[in-house]
């Protein structure tokens, strides 16, 4: 079981107060209307999947409720970090020391 | 029955005699015995018939590994287990034991047939044999094989012992309690640090039990082992568990123990829970779990009275048991060599010592010889002989690799050992990589992925000496790396037993080796020559020819057999074993009861129920209930002699003909309000809000981003900022999150705030012609004429002296009002209402009638007439979609192509030929019944109900291009006939005008 950190509550909790929410960094749209067939299809279904570092999005529903950003490494499962709504994709070199 | 107890030796109670029994025999071991060394006390090997050739086997080893002497165990009604291994079951007063596997008896046993069947049972045979023809799958192999084998008999009675779990916190665990494990506890627990120290079986010590004469810090090995265990027990900050098994070790050192808590007690304290679950974090983990002895591969290897060297120096030195007076050791390692030494000690008369290497230290041989025993060196063993006991073995000169000259040798036991395997099951769970020793031939802990150590035999190393420096230095860097100040103590041993020996495929033979029944695996009966076939027929990969042969397969998950496996699968594929590979360990170490992992979540406490405050009414007037969601919900409520149909045609009847009362507070109730509360209703749903009256109310249609229905439910506006909004009873958690989820990540700037009300307020549904005169006097504060309270309007009054939020809704097609009051005043509002109700003769109604009353009006549900793949098209609900709303959440998706395409299911309403049919639910639905198998299934009845109001059965399904198909005859075949129905578009059976509701 996982300890995850929760970027609100500021405190590392048992997998169990979770739920994940998918991939992060995917915003809806603000026109949909103005979007291709394609381009909507791509906004609702296709995902990175990355073997290595994964940006997504976990929510403390059995806790503070709200939802936060992480980046986990998929091979490990291992946490790099959490971060709250909103703020900008954390840069993968300097998690990982490499590039991706 | 000859004893083979030794006089005081052991570590067992010589003064406390324990009855047992095996197999209905009445028997005598001592406290401290295990069922295994009782059964050998008594001059018994003979414990089991193997999984699938149900061969006669004995014990082979004296730990967890066990692969033979499985058992079933009996304390009393509901406390019978299946496959206890006699070596870790404790004896305790009374115990009742039976073999498994074997019928009518262990010593003549029917299914011992397989054995001569052989060639049909070998690798692959699951695959080969059964293939064809499907017939005889069903008839034959399948029956017979489930008679034939299982391991064990299931229980067939509840269990009726009560589990435990714990969570804890320790800086540094320690998994084993041998040698290394106790050093490693002295280390860490000296500096201070809190410690856990763990060992599977009854007693810390390890191979020190079995290994008496060993002087360390210039104590005798038990003497030092009281004083270490004495001085852990004075250090608060350390515990010890015994017969606490590390199951399994999961991310960031989170570690599952299973504590055997009360089987070994002759009698067990009221409510002492039988076993605990230790869900343990820790800083640290130092792994201190030893090595596993292997068998030698030979023909006849498994014959009762075969077992392995080390069990029997445990047996002779920790239980005072000599497993047999005429020994011959077969070895690989000088480990068994001292196993001899032991037992001519102890008045044993070991016949010879076989060693399979050319090479042996002379101080082993020069003490064999004093001993009077003879040395067999660089020999092969290829053949024993004994009924349910080897009474002799066949061992042959080598010669350029080749078996020569045989020899029988008597003797009543045979003592093998193939060397040891490093215990790295949990380090794999970490998915740590392991890397191959070629001079050890076992593989050893390589990269690590958590902050854990791995000391002594664990790591290939061997001796006391050894073991006890190394568990020193891990328990030191344990406690460092926690952040203690720790200094690390030297140990002194003397009398030590260091040693060394080589691993090696299945033993030279000079018969024909595809004849030899040389056993890998044991348990689940694979043999030398299974693999060597599996390599034959083409498997490559060690994780094919495991699942080909099932070599390690089976409960003991190859402690014994998987390096012995991996030999001689890479001699046959002619790779090294790296390239070959070894399979994966996954939890649980050993098997581990469900009661374990079930820990209190169990009869009552298994799941939640979730009752509504008016459901001890519904109890007291005799419901039926059914689970829907977490809640249970009256179902109907039958009165004496009536079945639910009868119950629910009277509760649809009287419905109808005057006023019907329903507790609907299972309904999902969020409210959203703030000064974005409508431009953020109009962004989560379909219909438009924004012109929607203070007052009002209105059907809602939540889609999920992908345009299908997730979720409906009646909307009330109570303020310009306040919506009351309902769900489905079993969608609410998922319709509050999916808009939590829109608000905090989407449209943080919305001021809106959204609770979940579910619980808060308690809902009486009254509908009916008489629903109105019924509450009309109980209500202050509101006018609800028809005039003034139309359909859908929605308002804030008191009714029945309660606070109470008012709806005009119908989903029953009736006049009908929706009274939400407070939770605590629910059943007070339903006992009210009811009384006054006699004079209109009310009927209290459940799910069932509700569903029935619905479907009438087809009215849909979410869940059942739709199955997350039904757009509002497709469920005919265009009409919800506020059509002038540049957006909501999926509607763009209701354009794309897919969602436009001819060939969708949509839902329709279906009428039997026959208007007394009435379909079943989800059966499926065919255009031509006569089409050749497997037919094109165009869809399945998802509501089906017998309605009186309509006068026959009614149905909705949805169906492939249903909209276009008014009046097609379609098909739905049955198991014994076919039955047709006609498609109508309109699934509104009752009253279609709405006249009833508008009342
Ligand atoms: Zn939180």
């Amino acid at each position: 079981m996982l300890l995850i950190h929760c970027p609100y509550c500021e405190q590392d909790l048992p997998e169990l107060e979770f739920a994940y929410a998918g991939e992060a960094h995917i915003a809806r749209p603000a026109d949909p209307s103005k979007l291709t067939d394609e381009e909507w299809r791509d906004f609702l279904f296709i995902r990175t999947n990355p073997r290595g570092v994964h940006f997504e999005r976990w929510r403390h529903i059995n806790g503070c409720a709200r939802f936060f950003n992480a980046a986990r490494e998929t091979v490990s499962d291992r946490f790099l970090l959490t971060y709250k709504a909103g703020e900008p994709r954390p840069d993968v070199a300097k998690l990982t020391g490499v590039a991706q | 029955m000859t004893s083979n107890r030794l006089p005081n030796r052991g570590r067992v109670d010589h003064g406390k005699p324990v009855r047992f029994t095996f197999d209905g025999k009445a028997l005598q071991g001592l406290a401290g015995d295990t069922l295994a060394s009782a059964l050998l006390a008594n001059g018994i090997h003979l414990m089991g018939r193997s999984f699938k050739y149900h061969r006669p086997r004995g014990v082979v080893s004296a730990g967890s590994d066990e692969p033979n002497a499985l058992m079933g165990t009996r304390r009393g009604a509901g406390q019978f287990e299946p496959n206890t291994r006699a070596t870790i079951q404790e004896l305790r007063d009374g115990l009742e034991a039976t073999s498994q596997n074997r019928w009518p008896g262990l010593g003549f046993d029917v299914g011992a047939v397989n054995d001569h069947l052989g060639s049909l049972f070998s690798a692959g045979f699951y695959y080969k044999t059964f293939m064809w023809p499907r017939a005889f799958w069903d008839r034959v192999y399948e029956p017979v094989i489930r008679g034939a084998a299982g391991l064990g008999v299931s229980p067939t009675e509840s269990d009726a012992d009560s589990y435990a779990s714990r969570f804890a916190h320790t800086d540094v665990l320690i998994i084993g309690a041998g040698p290394a494990g106790l050093a490693a506890a002295l280390a860490a627990g000296r500096s201070g640090a809190a410690v856990m120290l763990v060992d599977e079986t009854a007693e810390p010590g390890g191979s020190l039990l079995s290994e008496p004469d060993v002087v360390i810090d210039g104590k005798p090995a038990w003497d030092w082992l009281a004083a270490t265990l004495a001085e852990l027990a004075a250090l608060p900050n350390v515990t010890i568990l015994t017969r606490t098994t590390a199951i399994g070790y999961y991310h960031q050192n989170m570690i599952g123990l299973a504590q055997r808590l009360t089987d070994h007690l002759d009698t067990v304290p009221a409510g002492a829970p039988r076993e605990r679950m230790w869900k343990v974090r820790a800083n640290q983990v130092v792994l201190t779990q030893g090595a596993l002895e292997k068998p030698l591969v030979f023909d006849g290897n498994d014959r009762p009275g075969v077992m392995l060297a080390g069990a029997a120096q445990t047996y002779l030195n920790r239980y005072g048991v000599k497993v047999g007076d005429r020994p011959v050791i077969v070895t690989s390692h000088d480990s068994a060599w001292y196993t001899a030494f032991d037992l001519a000690e102890a008045g044993a008369k070991p016949v010879a010592i076989v060693d399979v290497r050319t090479d042996v230290a002379g101080a082993l041989t020069d003490r064999a010889r004093e001993h009077g025993i003879e040395t067999l060196i660089g020999r092969t063993v290829t053949g024993t002989s004994g009924r349910l006991r080897v009474s002799s073995i066949r061992v042959n000169r080598v010669e350029n690799g080749k078996a020569t000259t045989p020899r029988d040798i008597a003797c009543d036991t045979v003592l093998m050992c193939g060397g040891w395997t490093p215990c790295l099951h949990l380090f794999s769970h970490t998915k740590g990589s392991l890397a191959w020793d070629d001079e050890l031939k076992a593989f050893l802990p390589g990269h690590r992925t958590e902050a854990v150590h791995i000391a002594g035999a664990g790591r290939g190393l061997w001796g006391i000496a050894s073991v006890l420096a190394d568990g020193a230095a891990a328990g030191t860097q344990a406690a460092l790396d926690a952040g203690r100040d720790a200094t690390e103590h030297a140990h002194t041993v003397e009398a030590d037993r260091p040693g060394t020996g080589i691993t090696v495929k299945e033993l030279p033979t000079d018969r024909d080796p595809g004849k030899a029944k040389a056993f890998i695996d044991f348990q689940n009966d694979v043999t030398a020559k299974d693999i060597r076939l599996a390599v034959r027929e083409g498997m490559r990969s060690i994780e094919h020819v495991k699942r080909y042969t099932t070599n390690g397969m089976a409960t003991d998950q190859g402690k014994m057999s998987n390096i012995n496996g991996l030999m001689i699968a890479s001699d046959a594929l002619g790779k090294a074993p790296p390239q070959v590979g070894l399979t994966t360990f996954r939890p649980p170490y050993t098997p581990t009861t469900f009661g374990t992992f079930a820990g209190y979540h169990k009869d009552a406490t298994f799941e939640l129920t979730r009752k509504t405050p008016i459901d001890p009414w519904a109890e007291a007037h005799g419901a039926a209930f059914e689970p829907v969601a977490l809640w249970r919900r009256a179902w109907y409520f039958p009165k004496p002699g009536e079945d639910m149909h009868a119950a629910v045609r009277r509760e649809c009847q009287a419905t109808r003909a005057s006023v019907g009362m329903f507790d609907a507070s299972t309904l999902g109730k969020i409210e959203v309000a703030g000064p974005d509360a409508v431009t953020f209703m109009e962004r989560m749903y379909t219909n438009p809000w924004a012109k929607l009256g203070v007052g009002r109310s209105r059907y809602g249609l939540l889609l999920g981003e992908d345009g299908f229905i997730r979720d409906d439910g009646v909307i009330g506006r109570l303020g310009p900022d306040l919506f009351h909004v309902t769900t489905t009873t079993g969608g609410a958690a998922r319709v509050l999150n999916m808009m939590e989820d829109y608000l905090q990540t989407e449209w943080p700037d919305l001021q809106v705030w959204l609770t979940s009300t579910t619980e808060q307020w308690a809902t009486v549904a009254l509908q009916g012609p008489n629903a109105r005169k019924l509450l009309e006097p109980f209500v202050e504060g509101l006018d609800i004429t028809a005039e003034a309270f139309p359909h859908m309007a929605a308002a804030e009054c008191t009714v029945a002296g309660f606070p109470a939020r008012l709806f005009r809704v119908s989903f029953t097609g009736e006049l009908g009002f929706e009274v939400n009051v407070p939770a605590r005043h629910g059943l007070a509002l339903w006992e009210k209402l009811w009384e006054a109700g006699q004079q209109y003769d009310v009927c209290a109604y459940g799910t069932e009638t509700m569903h029935v009353l619905r479907a009438e009006k087809g009215y849909i549900v979410v869940g059942q007439d739709t199955d997350g793949t039904l757009t509002p098209a497709d469920a005919g609900l265009t009409w919800a979609i506020g059509k002038k709303k540049p957006d909501f959440v999926g509607k763009r998706s209701l354009s794309r192509p897919d969602m436009v395409a001819p060939g969708r299911k949509q839902l329709v309403g279906l009428l039997t030929d026959d208007p007394t049919v009435v379909l079943q639910e989800g059966a499926q639905i065919v255009a031509d019944p006569n089409q050749p198998k497997p037919m094109k299934m165009l869809g399945h009845v998802t509501s089906s109900y017998w309605s009186d109001a309509v006068g026959r059965s009614i149905a909705m399904a949805v169906i492939t291009d249903g909209h276009a198909r008014e009046g097609e005859t379609l098909y739905i075949p049955m198991p014994h006939h076919i039955l047709t129905a006609k498609v109508v578009k309109n699934t509104v059976f009752y009253d279609p005008e709405n006249t009833r509701l508008s009342a």
